[in-house]
């Protein structure tokens, strides 16, 4: 349990309470009943979780945009300009564009198929906001700690290939398919070297949880020393599984205009644009939980601000090169994934199995 | 590719240029043989051979620029083709009559003069025998006149 | 990917567009089997308009040929003008004209590689061409008060005398820019992406190139050596000092190496040209009307060769004047460079090219 947890239950217990009195004032049979199970076990634990839940979404959301406003800032200052000045040092900016994609107009294309075009964006912001649920802060503050969470956060990361599929067939457009295709094809490439860096991992530390492995990390030693040509495979493939530049081909506005997403115009497409930033500080966190040591660090500031601050780390990584470099094409993501990233990923397990045999962790 | 192709001292001098086609085509007349121009004025009929023999013979590598005329009683097609083997820019006028505006179309000869020659039809009218691809290029397909006659006046309801 | 094959409309609205023209291709998969470029959403009816006006109101009319590149064109228009007048312009006009022209050249090729930027979605080459190409606007501002249709260079000369300082002032920022071109250079040529990006793509050879009418810096990029200003000199760059720079793979790097090149020569040119400008008028007087006849006057223009024919009969508006200009035949060369790549390789490949619709189609 977290400690969220159990602050959480200690407050809706507390709460649970107050509401069952107010209902008791009212000196009517079945709302003193209903106030009574309202405090049973099973209601409070719901609701607590409820709770940690929606809390924790708010904050891991709330870092998320932290992450668009450094991208935007950071962008500018490697282009030689300021990036968004809107508010302090441009933190409203990302608001203020919340805002007003909140207020646009729904717009369904005639001839698209109506229902799958609706339902391909809400599973992949589903999936997005799912991962919120799998990665800890620190081993305090999350939601649940699954033993698998690893492979589960891959796992329903590798959810986004199917809803891109569907939303860019359903569009009833070209451009939206081809971009679809691409993007397919481009994710399904990039994940097999990023679960084998992720084996390599386990190998080493055994546990398939972030508390575990982060445990690990603190007991032996960072894992970007021995794994340091699979850190380097785990970043580049998180690259492309964020669709950034060098990768961002589906996504190429210079010939698909918007690729897969083209279609979709109002909340959907901001949401759809703020889980694309999502899904890399997603990435990003796995990287700092899997390479760097999570949370750990000394004791003067808080886990969670040493996991966040790593997180910022990485994810400056991943604007430099974004700032650097020109998009790459389809086929050469596709080559660079199966002949480039899979041997070093392939390489790299071997590392980890050799330093497990040889008795070195 | 690993050789460059220069042009850094000229051939031959454009006198002799202009001597050979006179020997070779005693109709073509020379307008002009300057230093680094000739200007050259060539029936119709032979127009295709002439520019030929221009290519081929003399080193003409490049075309310029194909361009009409709309004299009112006959047009003007002007071929202006370089040869950068002789350092020089030669202009070839052939004279067409009003109601039969056509001439041989050298794009079998220099590719550059396709969009030229079809930008010619489209706006003047004159028609390329021998064009692979000849329809208008900056009017819509449907458009019924040649805008750059003389007789089109700018501001009639068309 | 079905297997028959589809057209696609690459354009007349699409993002990597620099002007409005349509690009239909063919596609096989991601395979491009035919192309063809559509073009004419921009005509204007430049070359009857001028029919209606005097010999400088046209002035002006040049500028907007081309508004990448307007000074060359403003200039080409004013050279054949001379011409058929028969004057000529006095020798500080003409050093003037030759390093502002320069000055332009570098201008435009800054223009293009911001669009290069933007093709490959590299948005930092974009800024940084903009923020060099912010120093010469700068100066061209100074010089003629437009940054960007300029309208600078008069029948018989040019409009007003170089301002105060000016050399002083070119010079600093050729030395500035010559620090920082080595800095945009290295962004490009040790990028790993970007060589994957255009080396090898687009190829063109240097005959067929000759033949299709190609001309400028794409033609020298396929190793052939020829350049207007060194063939059939014009102004004073037979007294100018430079080398025609040429590249002999023919692809898409051989064309962006060819323009950074050419970008440092130019600097080599106005260095030249500002210190050799000898003292008197800038200006002679026209006459209203021209004698009867006709011209052809071309130039090196940044996209490659422009040529204008000028027919007078004798009364104060030209009977005929004709414009050719380098980017319609670049435009009608390029399907052999698109076929057999794939669809992704459009915006590298057209991009480089410098595309500028208003001199297309007038």
């Amino acid at each position: 349990m977290s400690n969220l947890y159990i602050e959480l239950t200690n407050f809706t217990e507390w709460l649970l309470g107050l509401v069952a009195a107010l209902l008791d004032w009212t000196k009517l049979g079945f709302l003193s009943d209903f106030g009574e199970w309202l405090q049973t076990a099973p209601v409070v634990d719901f609701v607590s979780t409820l709770l940690v839940a929606v809390i924790f979404l708010i904050t891991a959301m709330m870092f998320g945009l932290c992450f668009i406003w450094q991208e935007r800032k950071f962008l500018g200052r490697f282009m030689d300009r300021r990036g968004t000045q809107v508010g302090f040092l441009g933190f409203f900016q990302n608001f203020a564009d919340g805002i007003k994609v909140v207020l646009k107009e729904h717009i369904v294309p005639k001839d698209s198929d109506h229902r799958l075009f609706e339902l391909a964006i809400f599973a992949y912001l589903a999936s997005t906001f799912m991962l919120f649920g799998c990665i800890p802060f620190s081993d305090n503050f999350y939601v649940i700690n699954v033993n698998l969470a690893v492979l589960l956060g891959v796992a329903i990361f590798a959810f986004g290939p199917f809803s891109i599929l569907i939303g860019g067939w359903s569009s009833n457009n070209k451009f939206t398919l081809i971009g679809g295709m691409r993007a397919a094809a481009q994710l399904i490439a990039l994940e097999i070297p990023l679960l084998l860096c992720i084996v390599a991992v386990v190998v080493l530390t055994g546990d398939l949880s972030f508390v575990g492995v982060v445990t690990w990390q603190e007991e032996n030693i960072w894992l970007i020393v021995p794994l340091c040509i699979g850190a380097l495979t785990f970043f580049i493939a998180a690259i492309g599984e964020s669709e950034r530049i060098p990768f961002d081909l589906p996504e190429a506005e210079a010939e698909l205009v918007e690729g897969w997403a083209t279609e979709y115009g109002d909340v959907r497409w901001g949401l759809q644009m703020a889980s694309d930033y999502f899904r890399a500080y997603i990435l990003s966190g796995l990287f700092t939980m899997l390479f760097l040591g999570g949370w750990a660090g000394p004791e003067f500031i808080w886990a969670e601000a040493w996991y966040l601050g790593k997180t910022f780390v990485v994810f400056f990584f991943f604007i430099w090169v974004r700032a650097a470099t020109v998009r790459i094409r389809t086929d050469q993501i596709l080559k660079l994934g199966w002949r480039r990233l899979l041997p070093m990923a392939v390489i790299n397990l071997l590392i980890a199995v050799a330093l497990k045999v040889a008795g070195v962790f | 590719m690993s050789q460059v192709i220069v042009y850094d001292t000229p051939d031959r001098s454009v006198e002799d240029l202009a001597n050979d086609l006179k020997a070779k085509f005693p109709a073509v007349e020379v307008l002009k043989a300057a230093p680094k121009r000739l200007h050259l004025q060539v029936p119709r009929d032979i127009s295709f051979e002439v520019c030929e023999f221009m290519k081929e013979g003399l080193n003409f590598e490049h075309c310029s620029c194909v361009t009409t005329v709309d004299y009112m009683d006959h047009f003007t097609v002007v071929f202006h083709l370089s040869s950068w083997t002789n350092h020089i820019l030669s202009e070839v006028l052939v004279d067409l009559p009003r109601d039969d505006p056509t001439v041989d179309s050298i794009t079998p000869l220099w590719g550059g003069a396709n969009w030229h020659e079809r930008e010619a039809y489209d706006l003047m009218g004159i028609v390329f025998k021998g064009h692979p691809d000849l329809r208008r290029i900056m009017m819509p397909e449907e458009f019924r006149f040649h805008p750059l006659r003389k007789d089109f006046i700018v501001g009639r309801r068309v | 990917m079905p297997s028959d094959e589809m057209w696609i409309n690459m354009g007349p609205q699409h993002p990597f567009n620099h002007g409005l023209w349509n690009l239909r291709v063919k596609l096989k998969g991601e395979t491009i089997t035919q192309a063809e470029p559509i073009i004419g959403y921009l005509h204007r009816g430049w070359e009857k308009m001028v029919e209606n006006r005097t010999y400088s109101q046209i002035v002006p009319l040049a500028d907007r040929l081309c508004y990448g590149s307007s000074l060359s064109w403003n200039h080409l228009y004013c050279l054949t003008a001379e011409r058929l007048f028969g004057i000529e312009a006095p020798d500080r006009a003409k050093y003037i004209r030759v390093a502002v022209l320069e000055l332009q050249r570098i201008t435009s090729h800054l223009t293009w590689l911001m669009a290069v930027g933007t093709d490959l979605g590299s948005y930092t080459i974009m800024t940084w061409s903009i923020r060099e190409r912010e120093l010469f606007l700068d100066l061209l501002c100074k010089l003629s008060g437009a940054r960007m249709t300029y309208n600078y260079c008069r029948i018989g000369g040019v409009r007003t005398d170089l301002p105060e300082n000016y050399e002083r002032d070119v010079l600093r920022v050729l030395d500035e820019f010559e620090k920082r071109l080595r800095d945009l250079e290295s962004l490009m040529d040790e990028n790993e992406p970007f060589l994957m990006r255009t080396v090898g793509i687009g190829k063109i050879d240097g005959r067929t190139a000759m033949n299709l009418g190609l001309t400028g810096p794409i033609m020298r990029a396929s190793g052939v050596d020829m350049d207007l200003r060194k063939l059939d000199p014009y102004e004073v760059y037979a007294d100018m000092n430079f080398e025609v720079c040429t590249h002999t793979d023919g692809d898409v790097y051989a064309r962006y190496r060819v323009r950074m090149d050419e970008m440092r020569e130019s600097m080599k040119i106005v260095r030249q040209a500002l210190a050799a400008v000898p003292s008197g008028p800038i200006r002679v007087k026209v006459p209203r009307c021209p004698p009867k006849g006709n011209v052809v006057c071309h130039v090196e223009d940044p996209r490659g060769e422009s040529l204008m024919y000028m027919v007078s009969d004798g009364t104060e508006r030209p009977y005929r004047l004709k414009v050719r200009s380098p980017n319609f035949v670049n435009l009608s060369a390029s399907p052999p460079m698109l076929v057999g790549f794939k669809i992704s390789d459009v915006p590298a490949i057209m991009g480089v090219m410098d595309m500028c619709i208003g001199e297309t189609d007038r």
